[in-house]
């Protein structure tokens, strides 16, 4: 019988004519897909069309194709369905996948388009006039109290209610990725990125490494269920804490970080022994409620000298009044992972079948917290697939304070979204705690790329605003005027309170 | 949608007011008879920034994150009256003794020192706890020792004289449980409830006395407390002994079952890769 039904999914093309035979493919693929007689021969069963070996080769003589295998038509039984069956049948596994959400739902940020000023309202030129990307992450006063500067002008009083929030000079920052699931490299890039940003990164529930101390001031802390370096000293190094319940690639679903990548670093930074698995369990078993949440947001509040604590959650179906709960139990700001949001492992059937848009979540977590006359409590950052400036300007003006990026950033860092993390062996250096696949990431250059990245970004932000003739990117927070919908349903414009194109 | 007000007043009866504090001899005694949380726990930890290594609190009636964050090996700190939740959570060095009960959460995320409570204590204690010791006299809740797990010289170590609730030591990934039955209010109950070290995958779980498979995990191996297993338990044992006035002979008239999971990675193979 042969050992599996599943036919490879990518082909692996060599023009020989070309080839140096240098053998550059085979040291650079993680997945062991070629060996050397003579000339390179690659097994196309292990091609994961990361295009690490296409990038090197020195002759571009390697092109990596769809297999065009044709399966029998069915709209019904995909090909990714049959295989999906086969590969339970061989196994009896649960089927383990990594990356967002690749199904073709409706991208909802696709369908909303922004607005521009014409002739009765001028537009802003960012490049020559003043352009404001700076905001604050916490909670802010109910009303404000400015006293003289005694230079004629004002300043916020003390004690005015703002001396807990986070400055951003971009409403930009890094998702939590632990140091575990991505290398170290990968971490120290993001902090370095960070801190010459002026924004944040975010350690994931990994804990946090000796080499990141110098970068603390932009780094939030995550607490979640598995409680890995979470120790006293740990909470009084971040900027923030964040309490992780869900993350939108797998709500409700705890995490497993397979033995195999618990190196001696990886170990001492979770402080769990090497090789044991770190099972995080679904829920935190100290929070069963509201309550409870309310009773650990205080209690990393009293362990760390009131900094800011706030909660992320995976966007589900009753996401404003969970939201609403949180900003009551006294989160300094609500994180929102929609459903598209990436990971480093998830079970397939979880990733594409749970939560809901990022783009509702955040409609209907602003529009509650607003009604209830708590938005000011709390800032609301949303992820979960930003692709874009476009997305960072439609998330704001939904109603978000700040969006995080995790795969856009791994993007910058090589990632091609094979959606393969979850195999440890990354080629790119990314997710992979194989010392001679990390050391493909030079901290250095990571930093560069992703500084380079958060300012195009930015820099696209201020022309948007620009064209919608605002100085300052407070001003498009949950300004929903300013968008319009394009072939959306008249329930879902009224969810994400959003008028029809030509309203 | 009507305006709702946001209040984050405290419970009615607690005072934002700073405690009283005074110092008998080489006691820093603190009342806290009605004063709100946050206050006491400032009162505490300026205390000990001041230097105080010893401490009482007279009058604790609920009041939470007694103890939480402290760091301090050579500071001990009496608590007289009942313990709020999260007592000595994320706490690193310091003695709490607990002169009366204690309510949820005792030793959560607990990195290093000793909590001693005389008397019982609520659900979840030292979730996620990485080092140091709980012994709590009488029984205990639900989801007891949840995650526990060690690292190194960090070796969690919590022993409960009474009976405890389901979920005892689920997760568990490391240190050692102890369940002694014997100071219970619930003796006519069985010494444990069910899913004993469910998830289990590392540290372990004696037990004094007998418990049922069907009580324990799927993950869990049941084995007689062999001599060498006693040899390291004992000394644990006549430790708790002396800190709850207990006589080691007691506790030793009865034998011990040894509570391990089959292995440390239970979900190895539950995965199929795409």
């Amino acid at each position: 019988m042969p050992t599996s039904l599943i036919q490879p999914e990518f082909l692996v093309k060599i023009d020989y004519d070309k080839c140096h035979k240098c053998g550059r493919c085979v040291q650079q693929c993680g997945w062991g897909v070629y060996s050397f007689n003579e000339r390179p021969i690659p097994d196309d069963s292990k091609c994961r069309a990361c295009h690490r070996c296409v990038t090197y080769c020195p002759a571009h003589c390697i092109s990596i194709e769809k297999n065009p295998l044709a399966y029998r038509d069915n709209d019904n039984w995909s090909s990714d369905a049959r295989k999906a069956i086969w590969r339970q049948a061989e196994t009896g596994g649960v089927l383990l996948t990594s990356m967002g959400n690749p199904k073709p739902y409706q991208r909802i940020f696709d369908h909303l388009v922004l607005d521009a000023c014409q002739v009765t309202n001028p537009s802003i030129d960012p490049l020559r006039e003043p352009m404001e990307l700076r905001t604050y992450l916490g909670s802010k006063p109910d009303s404000v109290q400015v006293e003289s500067d005694s230079n004629g002008g004002f300043k916020l009083a003390e004690g005015a209610g703002m001396h807990n929030n986070i400055k951003l000079d971009t409403p930009i920052i890094f998702s939590p990725m632990s140091y575990g699931s991505v290398s170290l490299n990968v971490h120290k890039s993001l902090a370095m990125a960070a801190t010459r940003l002026g924004t944040l990164m975010n350690t994931g529930e990994g804990g946090l490494h000796a080499d990141l101390y110098p970068y603390q001031d932009n780094v939030i802390v995550q607490v979640a269920s598995g409680r890995f370096g979470v120790s006293p000293d740990y909470l009084n190094r971040g900027a923030a804490i964040e309490i992780k319940i869900g993350q939108g690639a797998k709500p409700g679903i705890g995490g497993h970080l397979p033995g195999e990548k618990i190196n001696k670093e990886v170990s001492s930074t979770r402080m769990i022994p090497q090789g044991t698995d770190a099972i995080s369990p679904a829920p935190h078993h100290d929070i069963y409620s509201i309550e409870d949440l309310r009773q650990l947001i205080y209690a990393l509040k009293e362990a760390s000298g009131y900094k800011p604590v706030g909660v992320k959650i995976a966007a589900v179906h009753n996401v404003a009044a969970i939201a609403s709960g949180i900003v009551r139990a006294g989160a300094d700001y609500v994180y929102l992972d929609g459903f598209k949001a990436g990971t480093g492992a998830t079970p397939q059937v979880i990733r594409d079948n749970i939560g809901i848009p990022i783009e509702i979540a955040i409609a209907v977590v602003d529009q509650r917290l607003r009604d209830e006359g708590i938005r000011n409590k709390a800032s609301i950052i949303a992820a979960g697939s930003i692709r874009s400036s476009a997305d960072v300007a439609k998330a704001i003006a939904l109603g978000a304070d700040v969006v995080a990026i995790g795969s856009a950033s791994l993007m910058a860092l090589g990632c091609h979204l094979c959606q393969s993390c979850h195999t440890g062996c990354c080629s790119w250096g990314i997710t992979t705690q194989k010392p001679e696949l990390t050391r493909r990431i030079d901290p250095e250059w990571g930093a560069e790329r992703l500084v380079n990245l958060v300012h195009a970004w930015s820099h696209e932000v201020q022309e948007i605003l620009g064209a919608l003739g605002v100085n300052a990117v407070e001003s498009l927070r949950g300004s929903r005027e300013r968008l319009r919908a394009i072939g959306l349903d008249e329930q879902t414009c009224k969810i994400l309170g959003v008028k029809p194109a030509g309203m | 949608m009507t305006q709702t007000k946001y209040a984050t007043q405290p419970i009615e009866g607690y005072r934002h007011v700073a405690p009283e504090v005074r110092v008998e001899g080489d006691v820093t005694v603190i009342d806290s008879n009605a004063v709100y949380y946050k206050e006491l726990n400032e009162a505490i930890r300026g205390a000990v920034a001041g230097g105080a290594k010893h401490l009482r609190i007279e009058n604790v009636n609920g009041q939470r994150y007694i103890g939480t964050g402290l760091a301090g090996e050579d500071v001990r700190i009496e608590v007289h009256g009942t313990a709020g939740n999260d007592l000595t959570m994320l706490m690193d060095g310091p003695t709490v003794e607990v002169f009366g009960n204690a309510q949820d959460g005792v030793g959560n995320t607990m990195n290093a020192g000793r909590v001693i409570v005389h008397g019982d204590a609520g659900d979840v204690l030292g979730y996620g706890m990485r080092g140091g010791r709980v012994y709590i006299k009488g029984d205990v809740g639900y989801r007891v020792g949840i995650h526990m797990k060690a690292y190194e010289s960090l070796v969690p170590i919590m022993v409960i004289g009474g009976n405890a609730r389901d979920f005892f030591g689920e997760y568990m990934a490391g240190g050692m449980l102890v369940l002694l039955g014997m100071n219970t209010q619930f003796a006519d109950q069985p010494l444990v409830g069910s899913f004993l070290g469910s998830g289990m995958h590392g540290g372990t779980i004696y037990i004094r006395g007998t418990v049922e498979a069907w009580q324990c995990g799927k993950e869990v191996g049941i084995a007689e407390a062999t001599e060498a297993d006693m040899a390291e338990l004992t000394p644990i044992l006549a430790d708790y002994c002396e800190a709850q006035g207990m006589e080691l002979a007691d506790v030793l008239k009865v034998p011990f079952l040894k509570l391990t999971p089959f292995s440390h990675r239970p979900y190895g193979k539950l995965y199929a890769p795409m």
